[in-house]
């Protein structure tokens, strides 16, 4: 295997003492940029950028990407302890994460978290080893059509499975289609919807949103229910991880499961976030346990997580090998890779051997160094729950509404947080689900964008979904995902009639 | 555009400047930033704008060119629209500086959002970016010529051009061409220049007109093939790309029968109300940027046209062209209102 020994050049370069310094550093900032709300992977890349530009390419590729992975695992531990989702892809982790940490057992989904994103990223840059050149030319297939049959498949098997009547799902889901229409029109490049107010011209960022709804929310509902923190009986536990890892085995299924739905989500550019909603509402119909999913159930962490950190590393190799940016963060990096003087792209591979191997390697080690680093302070974290409400609160109401303003320096944001937070708790209050809701504010637009743009390739044929082998099978998946609750009764049914006979 | 005849003189010009004023006034600024400068970037991250920027932030981080430090920040809602109104909001503060493409011009136009070039203070012109034609490599398409025939031979709307975004520079052009060739074509509007790039690729659409910077490595690849330039002049740069082909190679657009010329302006603005101290002083800062290797080599690898302007002329420039656009996007019936 040429890609063994391309690796093994690849460890050489990377294993000096000054890059595993670099790979420490940016585990441990990354971190704290995945635990702050809104600072996000993207803006903390960003603002580290200009300071490596005086270090060699593999040193500074080393740093940016290290702090990628640190606030992958950030993000989950907010979204665990508070019930806040530091990252975008955090939010599915929210669901049963948090009930856990509520029923005093965040230790065990912290580790769980952590764990379970180790494996999805391990997965996948194993994928990147071995499969690089195959899985550059497949992401060249994905013209609109393709991408929009992604989208579909991602709303499809997320709808239809919540504990909430259908009608809500759906009700929530479609407020959310039009708070992502807000803004500039991509297709016709006109406003709409933004009833002349210039603060709309943006549209409403997911991240707002996101901390209002999730967060805000959750610290309304929390004075209601009387100012007390029910995760507070969580006792400090130094061997929690080693006893939590011990019942992590039985749960392959669900991580293989995820692991294949983030690398085919990171490759096929739809990225971590639809991945790990997906690979959730999956998880939740073909559990047994299922009906448990969203009261503190463990496979409900594992399975978002997963997928989430297969999709934010396979993420990384569409943009080297092709110049396209799988996600925010990988935009930014790509940025720095013309400003080091690298081209991404076909030949990337072939001319910077040294770097794109440097970079592999790099993802090994750097997910190992950072479970090792998150793994560690499992303990410490948990105990954040200890400190009493009312001192706590405060504290992640100024972390929220910094959060918030960061993502583009708008104070305008911060009130649009506030609403959203009200918003939020009316609908837990109304039993409303807020995943549905979230999901389309994230994936509306660019679903919108990848149909419209579809139907001026056709000339406005619907029947472009099902033009090719690829695409049609992909919308043929969504359609049996959007009705399994039916097929599988029916199946059910049928069996059932057959088997007395 | 006449600007291509002084490329080379205004680039000596300034790295003279720039060497005078690095020798001559060590500490002499009449103004000088007293906290963190922001820098806006009208557009989403990894564009072309945002590169430029980052770029920018990054040379005077690394050669010390500035006492305070250097932010980016991307506003790109409204096509860019946020960017341009928070500058026009902050009317006086000389710490904040937008970098500008075809959006300082299109959006106004198309969306009617309430800002114009006016609202601001021109500080410089750092580049003119370029707009080639290009054609996926496998097609038959070996110049203009045979692409124009084709286009000509088929029935309307059947030809699918990509580009980035709405009624934007790439539609411009796109509009421009369907007049020269008299044929309509359909316009597919993409996010970012890489994805279109990426797009062309995959044969899901059949011609582009990224910049070169957006495009180089797929050319690079053999995955592209480029036509012709929208330029008055062929390209400088003879360095062998592709096979036996340079920048230099490829024709100008008008050559080959297609009579328009494009090129995007990427210059620094700053509010409007500023001191003229600080005008200068940035003025100054972008020379020192400009005479910078890397700069030299983002040039060269981007193919730019590295023409530099300031002052009047520079404002006179930005005036011909907001003209020009309102005429073009009224051609085109882009216009908001």
């Amino acid at each position: 295997m040429e890609g063994i020994s391309d690796l093994l050049h690849g460890f050489s370069v990377v294993l000096s003492w000054t890059n595993f310094f670099y790979m420490l550093v940016g585990i441990i900032l990354g971190v704290i940029i995945g635990v702050l709300p809104g600072l996000g992977g993207a803006n903390g890349v960003a603002i580290l950028l200009p300071l490596t530009f005086s270090m060699p390419p593999t040193s500074a590729i080393i740093l940016l990407s290290c702090i990628y992975w640190g606030a992958l695992f950030g993000g989950a531990i907010t979204s665990i302890l508070f019930n806040i989702p530091g990252e975008p892809w955090s939010v599915a982790t929210t669901f049963d994460g948090h009930p856990m940490a509520q029923k005093g057992q965040a230790g065990e989904a912290l580790t769980a978290a952590f764990t379970s994103s180790f494996i999805g990223a391990l997965f996948a840059v194993i994928v990147i080893t071995l499969a690089a050149p195959l899985v550059a030319s497949f992401a060249l297939q994905f013209g609109p059509a393709e991408k929009f049959s992604v989208f579909f498949l991602a709303f499809c098997s997320f709808v239809g499975m919540g504990k909430e009547p259908p009608a809500k799902t759906i009700a929530a889901m479609m407020l959310g289609f039009a708070l992502a229409a807000v803004g500039t029109d991509t297709v016709t490049g006109s406003l709409r919807l933004t009833f002349g107010s210039t603060e709309l011209l943006g549209g409403f960022d997911f991240l707002i949103a996101v901390i209002g709804l999730f967060g805000i929310g959750e610290i309304l509902l929390t004075m209601e229910e009387g100012l007390s923190f029910r995760g507070k009986a969580a006792a400090i536990n130094p061997t929690v991880v080693w006893q939590t890892w011990k019942g992590l085995p039985r749960y392959w299924l669900t991580m293989l499961r995820s692991c294949l739905i983030g690398c085919w989500m990171g490759i096929t550019p739809a990225g971590a976030t639809p991945a790990s909603f997906m690979s959730y509402g999956i998880a939740k119909r073909s559990s047994k346990d299922g009906g448990k999913f969203g009261t503190g159930e463990i496979e409900g962490v594992i399975a978002p997580e997963t997928a989430a950190h297969a999709a934010g590393t396979s993420a990384l190799l569409p943009m080297l090998a092709l110049g396209v940016p799988g996600s925010p963060t990988a935009a930014v990096l790509l940025g720095g890779l013309l400003i080091w003087g690298l081209q991404p792209g076909p030949l990337l591979f072939v001319e910077q051997k040294d770097f794109v191997w440097g970079l592999i390697a790099s993802m090994y080690l750097g997910n190992i160094v950072g479970l090792a680093v998150v793994l560690t302070m499992v303990p410490v974290f948990a105990a954040i729950l200890r400190v009493p409400f009312g001192i706590i609160a405060p504290i992640i109401l100024v972390i929220c509404a910094i959060g918030a303003y960061t993502v583009h320096n708008n104070s305008f944001d911060v009130i649009m947080m506030l609403v959203f937070g009200v918003v939020g708790y009316f609908f837990k209050k109304c039993n409303y689900p807020l995943a549905p809701l979230v999901l389309a504010i994230v994936l509306g637009d660019k679903a919108e964008e990848a149909f419209r743009q579809s139907l001026l390739i056709s000339g406005g044929s619907v029947s472009v979904f099902w033009s090719s082998g690829l695409v049609g099978t992909i919308m043929a998946l969504g359609l049996v995902a959007l009705f399994w609750p039916a097929v599988s009764n029916l199946l059910g049914r049928l069996f059932r009639q057959r088997s007395p006979a | 555009m006449a600007m291509t005849d002084f490329r080379w003189r205004s680039r000596v010009t300034a790295m003279v400047a720039a060497l005078a004023a690095s020798l001559f006034s060590p500490a002499a600024w009449a103004w000088e930033p007293t906290r963190t400068v922001e820098f806006i970037v009208p557009a989403g991250t990894g564009g072309g704008a945002d590169q430029m920027a980052r770029m920018i932030q990054g040379i005077v981080a690394k050669h010390g060119l500035m006492k305070q430090t250097m932010v980016v920040v991307n506003k790109a809602g409204g096509a860019g629209g946020e960017g341009f109104l928070d500058i026009k909001n902050a009317k006086g503060n000389p710490h904040k500086l937008v970098i500008t493409l075809s959006n300082l011009f299109t959006t106004p136009l198309a969306t009617g959002i309430p800002f114009s070039w006016k609202d601001m203070t021109p500080v410089s012109m750092m580049a003119l970016d370029e707009f080639v034609l290009w054609v996926n490599a496998e097609t038959p398409f070996k110049s203009a010529q045979e692409f124009v025939a084709a286009v000509k031979a088929s029935p309307d709307g059947k030809f699918k051009l990509g580009g980035t975004g709405s009624k934007q520079e790439d539609q411009i052009i796109t509009v421009a061409m369907q007049r020269a060739i008299g044929k309509k074509m359909t316009y597919i509007p993409y996010k970012g220049g890489g994805e279109v790039a990426v797009q062309l690729v995959g044969k899901h659409i059949d011609a582009t007109v990224n910049n070169p910077i957006e495009a180089v490595a797929q050319w690079r690849a053999g995955a592209l093939r480029p036509l012709c330039v929208f330029d008055g002049k062929p390209l400088p740069i003879k360095d062998k790309i592709a096979g036996d082909m340079s920048w230099a190679d490829i024709p100008t657009c008008k050559s080959q029968g297609l009579d328009i010329e494009y090129l995007m302006l990427r210059g620094i603005f700053m509010p409007a109300g500023v001191p003229k101290d600080a005008v200068d002083y940035y003025v100054q800062l972008m020379q020192k940027v400009r005479a910078t290797p890397e700069w030299a080599q983002l040039m060269h690898d981007g193919a730019f046209n590295p023409t530099f302007m300031a002052g009047g002329e520079y404002a006179k420039w930005v005036e011909n062209e907001e003209k020009r656009h309102r005429e073009l996007m009224k051609e085109a019936g882009f216009l908001a209102n």
